[in-house]
């Protein structure tokens, strides 16, 4: 098992006619992602790498019974990407756009809370199921099936820590970067929630970054509904107060969201927080080894 | 993007929200005629260093004083330094300008701001009775003393809600009145350009009863930038670091650090995780770039270029996870770049090792392009060695 994407998720590619939607639409396909139809306005009619492309979600939804969107488009018109996806009735939307105005997201959630909608990102790298569905723009290969959840805000040093579990032979259920932005649409804390009522995920890998509250509150649940041993990472610690390092979501806000606060509150809910981004995976190995040495025992 | 105090005030003016009589000022000379012209005998003055940086007055740039000569010396000893604040670093911000005000005695400081709060995903009026100090202090020590409204974007800050918070500040009616209109307008404010942060700090409470924002900060979110030209016209680059500048020119992350191995990543995850890296191998990183998702050769080249007019560096590590971003990309970048600056007669990779960690997207074509250059680099394979590597050539 897996969440929220499986082997049967019928995806729809918004911005399939752009250069990255057109390019990882490709890589989505060679990975045995059923990607069933593409939206670009004004294209219907036309096919991108033998995927039909039509004007709307609407009908994409509507001819290809298609229940995941993955958004590519530009900044300027991914919020209203969004709020089409949602309305055409796919239940799980990925969008991958990077530089939404985070008052355009505000009254996208707004919208989107009144829908049983997940929204993942944007500014994020998607979610894969290893070896059944990948959206987004993570590298395929790099994956491998197994027992292992990955949630983090960072896109590139998920699959740094992804990389380090395959090498060790550690697979994974699923992995869902949940982006960088001040407003994204799923949190540490929901996905949390998936990964400790899946039977399948028998461990989870935390990767945050400094600024905001994601990881104390994600701390916060861990202690009190996860069961399943958690290894974290939070990247930042030495990064400079006030400094803005790329993200919205990755500034200081003094004396709250530094890497110390964070990983001190972690391990205070128990999780094991690997002392260098390079570790991740020895940690888990560690983690998962004790575990299954206190269970035989 | 940040903007100064003056230019904030100027936006005040246009949504309502009392500021004191003011002129901005890039010369003594010009400091004084400001102040003849702003004179009064119920007036004193206060001249303040117009940089990208709070806690001013705790880096001495804020005087309050009582003559148009006064305020030209003060001009004076401020123009042309580079003011050092808590919280701009030991090097400073310059002051190109600065600002006169008339203003009076203040009886009461107060705090207004409008963040948005992510965890409740609705913009926030945050006000306290304990103005005009470490707000954050008062924040962890006296938390009753802050309130919190937050609002919704379609029907703002009630006039009902606004009042409502006033009353909790102050008692007098008259007083209340006009607080409840300066919320509301900030509120109004904050949405109407995409701010990121609104900051009153100190509001006060004159000795003429009137209340007037003594300070102003705005910042501006950048991903919002396109629908406020207006305000884009306002960035002061010299209040930036030169190279940060550069970097974007080139749509690249850049922020400048004290040590001496630059880092090319692309991820502002992974370029935090691997300033991260570094120091836990026992290294100092000289910067966060990040080349982000999209970048092209072109772009790798300018931030090599970037990094190389940095004298404190003393060795490169270049650390690239491929997703959106390709591997083969990266390697065309780094020829691209150390093929442009020997036609310009250096040789950069004599005296600046050079380590390269490549996975991800295209890493098998990206590793064939740099072994066939023949460049003098050392290629690893795993982010822990790329660090190893890095601290031990130094």
């Amino acid at each position: 098992m897996s969440i929220l994407v499986h082997k049967s998720t019928k995806v729809i590619v918004q911005g399939i006619t752009g250069s990255h939607g057109s390019f990882h639409a490709k890589q989505m396909l060679e990975y045995g992602t059923q990607i069933v139809a593409g939206v670009t306005p004004g294209k219907a009619g036309e096919s991108v790498h033998g995927v039909p492309v039509f004007d709307t979600c609407h009908e994409a939804v509507e001819k290809t019974g298609a229940t995941a969107s993955v958004i590519y488009v530009p900044a300027k018109y991914a919020g209203f990407a969004i709020q089409e996806a949602a309305d055409a009735g796919v239940s799980l939307i990925v969008c991958i756009t990077e530089g939404i105005p985070a008052l355009e997201m505000v009254r996208v959630k707004q919208l989107l809370s009144q829908k049983k909608i997940v929204l993942i990102g944007p500014n994020c790298p998607g979610i894969i199921t290893p070896e059944e569905c990948k959206i987004g723009i993570m590298p395929g290969y790099i994956h491998k099936k197994g027992p292992i959840g990955v949630v983090s805000r960072s896109g590139t040093l998920t699959y740094e820590a992804v990389w380090q579990l395959t090498s060790r032979g550690i697979g994974q259920s699923t992995c869902i970067g949940i982006g960088g932005d001040t407003i994204v649409g799923t949190s540490f804390v929901e996905v949390l929630a998936l990964f400790e009522a899946d039977p399948e995920t028998k461990g989870i890998v935390l990767i945050g970054e400094i600024g905001g509250s994601a990881e104390e509150e994600a701390a916060e649940y861990i202690e009190k509904r996860v069961s399943k041993p958690v290894v974290a990472f939070i990247a930042g610690l030495s990064a400079p107060p006030g400094k803005r390092m790329g993200h919205a979501g990755a500034i200081i806000s003094q004396g709250s969201g530094s890497a110390e606060d964070k990983i001190e509150r972690l391990k205070k809910a128990g999780v094991t927080v690997a002392p260098s981004p390079a570790l991740l995976g020895e940690t888990m190995e560690r983690v998962l080894g004790s575990k299954a040495a206190k269970q035989t025992k | 993007m940040n903007i100064h105090e003056y230019q904030a005030k100027e936006i005040f003016e246009t949504y309502s929200i009392p500021t004191n009589r003011r002129r901005v000022a890039s010369s003594a000379e010009e400091a004084y005629k400001a102040a003849r012209e702003l004179q009064d005998d119920k007036h004193i003055y206060s001249v303040k260093a117009q940089v990208h940086a709070g806690a001013r007055g705790k880096g001495g740039g804020i005087k309050i004083i009582k003559t148009p000569e006064e305020v030209r010396d003060a001009a004076q000893a401020l123009l042309g330094t580079q003011l050092v604040t808590p919280q701009t670093g030991p090097e400073g911000k310059p002051v190109n300008e600065v600002l006169i005000e008339a203003t009076s005695d203040i009886r009461k400081e107060y705090y207004a701001s409008v963040v948005l709060d992510r965890a409740v995903v609705k913009p926030c009026l945050i006000v306290s009775e304990v103005g005009g100090m470490e707000i954050e202090e008062v924040a962890s020590n006296e938390p009753d003393k802050i309130l919190k409204a937050h609002f919704s974007l379609e029907t703002g800050l009630s006039s009902e809600k606004a009042r409502q918070y006033a009353d909790r500040l102050v008692r007098d009616p008259k007083l209340a009145e006009q607080f409840a209109k300066i919320f509301q307008a900030m509120a109004i404010l904050f949405v109407d350009l995409d701010c990121s942060l609104l900051e009153i700090n100190p509001l006060a409470v004159m000795e003429n009863d009137e209340v007037i924002a003594i300070d102003a900060k705005i910042n501006f979110d950048d991903n919002a930038l396109f629908l406020h030209p207006e305000i884009t016209k306002l960035r002061d680059t010299r209040q930036e670091d030169p190279r940060e500048i550069e970097a974007k020119a080139h749509d690249l992350s850049y922020v400048g650090l004290k040590g001496n191995i630059g880092c090319i990543v692309n991820g502002a995850g992974l370029a935090m995780a691997t300033m991260d890296i570094i120091k836990y191998a026992g290294g100092q990183p000289a910067n966060f770039l990040d080349v982000g998702g999209g970048a092209d050769a072109k772009k790798v080249a300018a931030a090599f270029k970037i990094i190389l007019t940095d004298p404190n560096v003393k060795a490169i590590l270049v650390n690239i996870f491929g997703g959106i971003m390709r591997c083969d990309i990266v390697a065309e970048g780094i020829l691209a770049a150390v093929g442009e600056l020997e036609k310009e007669g250096k040789s950069p990779l004599e005296d600046i090792p050079l380590i390269v960690r490549l996975e991800g997207t295209n890493v098998k074509e990206g590793k064939k392009i740099l072994e066939e250059s023949n460049l003098e680099l050392t290629a690893v394979s795993s982010f822990e060695e790329a660090a190893e590597k890095v601290t031990a050539v130094l």
